[in-house]
């Protein structure tokens, strides 16, 4: 009886040794802004913990009662921690190097907020301008003018 | 407001203005002068417009952004429909590029804003007019949402809270102005000031975050900046804004005012 307890400590504790082994994915780092007198409203655990708080007064104060105008919010995360990298690309949500999808990856928490908030900085954003469509008709029409005006006095 | 155009004028305009260019300038309207500007054998070719027009877009929020916004005020908009030109898209063009919306027209894709051309059955006169949410007061859409996502905030301005929005879809159905429109795919990089997203319901939001800081929705701004003046914002509760005063002196139709929603979007010039 006791050799077959001894046994059982045995591979217990073979089982405990092996526990470390298998936890091999790195506990993530997350991108940190590259102007290094940028300085987070709070420490990093606090962040790392209570980040959803620091930003929730835009969920709900904002939308519905209109108070703006707070430092804190989710796009002044993005906006420091959202950099492109040397090649100038900048990861998007999806990918293991954004600040935000690295550790929510790693403790498989799924983000909704970039499924209607940008995942980068507005300076990073191209965007194709719309111009005028009356002013372009008018430029047409003055151009179609110009020409008909010309040909006239030819 | 006073802002030169230069056009070109077509044919019977031209014979109008032809004779009119013995006169030198020629006074059209209050305030509306036409300046002979090049004249060959007494045809005119090019005429400068000079339309001075009191700035009726003064009505803007002065709360302080750290507090709640409060039923002191309610915002709302007159559309003018006879300065409001066919084939005209500059409030659409303004609005696409103040939401990052893409601009296409389909039935599936986001509109904001609308042009729509009314043709009275009787007389056959057509009016061209943007259509938006009117921003009722008493919104169906908000009625039948069963979350809560759809609401008037307190000064009038009717919006969706995509957080909540579950994408029913009940308020597209119960809209009677067709002016929600639903994201049927993913999205990126949108606009700071205009989050939009796969599976939610969105509409005209009157430019809640320019409103807010005290500013105009870009559609007014766009119209008033080209100078066809047809929109006009403001405050009406305040009995002395702008757009209260016109309304009081020359009136402002709601669209489907029979289903009594109190609408905050006003219109003129809809003649039958
Ligand atoms: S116009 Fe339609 S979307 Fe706008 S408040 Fe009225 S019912 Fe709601
Ligand atoms: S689609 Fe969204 S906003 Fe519209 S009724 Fe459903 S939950 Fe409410």
């Amino acid at each position: 009886m006791t050799r077959f307890l001894r046994l059982i400590y045995v591979l217990f504790g073979l089982m405990l040794l092996s526990t470390p082994a298998m936890a091999e994915t790195p506990f993530p780092t997350v991108h940190e802004p590259s102007d290094e007198s940028l300085k987070c409203i709070q420490p990093e655990d606090e962040m790392r913990r209570n980040h959803m708080k620091y930003i929730l007064h835009e969920r709900d104060e904002t939308m519905h009662e209109g108070i703006r105008g707070e430092a804190e919010g989710l796009s002044s995360c993005i906006d420091c921690h959202v950099e492109p990298n040397e090649k100038g690309e900048i990861a998007g949500i999806e990918s293991k190097e954004h600040f935000c999808n690295a550790c929510h990856q790693y403790a498989a928490v799924q983000i909704d907020c970039f499924q209607c908030h940008a995942d980068r900085p507005q300076k990073y954003i191209k965007r194709n301008t719309h111009s005028s469509s009356l002013k372009q008709q008018l430029q047409q029409t003055l151009a179609a003018s110009e020409v008909s005006d010309k040909e006239a006095n030819q | 407001m006073k802002k030169p155009v230069t056009t070109s004028m077509n044919g019977s305009r031209r014979n109008f203005i032809s004779k009119a260019a013995a006169v030198g300038t020629l006074t059209v309207a209050p305030g509306v002068f036409l300046h002979k500007a090049a004249a060959a054998e007494l045809e005119v070719e090019i005429v400068e417009i000079d339309i001075v027009e009191p700035d009726l877009n003064t009505s803007r929020s002065t709360r302080p952004l750290d507090q709640d916004v409060s039923n002191k005020n309610r915002w709302g908009m007159l559309i003018d429909t006879n300065k409001c030109a066919t084939g005209c898209t500059d409030c659409v063009d303004a609005c696409n590029q103040e939401n990052g919306l893409e601009g296409k027209t389909g039935p599936q894709d986001t509109q904001y804003i609308r042009k729509v051309t009314l043709k009275s059955k009787s007389t056959g006169h057509e009016t061209s007019l943007p259509l938006m949410c009117q921003h009722c007061e008493t919104a169906p859409c908000a009625d039948v949402c069963p979350t809560g996502a759809s609401f008037v905030r307190a000064d009038g301005i009717a919006l969706v809270d995509k957080h909540i929005c579950i994408g029913c879809r009940y308020c597209m159905m119960a809209c009677p102005y067709k002016a929600r429109s639903f994201v049927h795919e993913d999205i990126k990089n949108q606009k700071l000031s205009a989050p939009r997203g796969k599976g939610t319901v969105e509409a005209c939001t009157m430019c809640v975050t320019r409103v807010d800081n005290g500013g105009l929705p870009a559609c007014v701004e766009a119209c008033t900046a080209e100078n066809h003046n047809a929109m006009i914002f403001g405050d009406l509760k305040d009995p002395d804004s702008p757009i209260s005063v016109e309304l009081r002196k020359r009136g402002g139709k709601q669209l489907r005012s029979d289903l009594a929603l109190n609408t905050g979007v006003r219109y003129q010039g809809l003649n039958e």
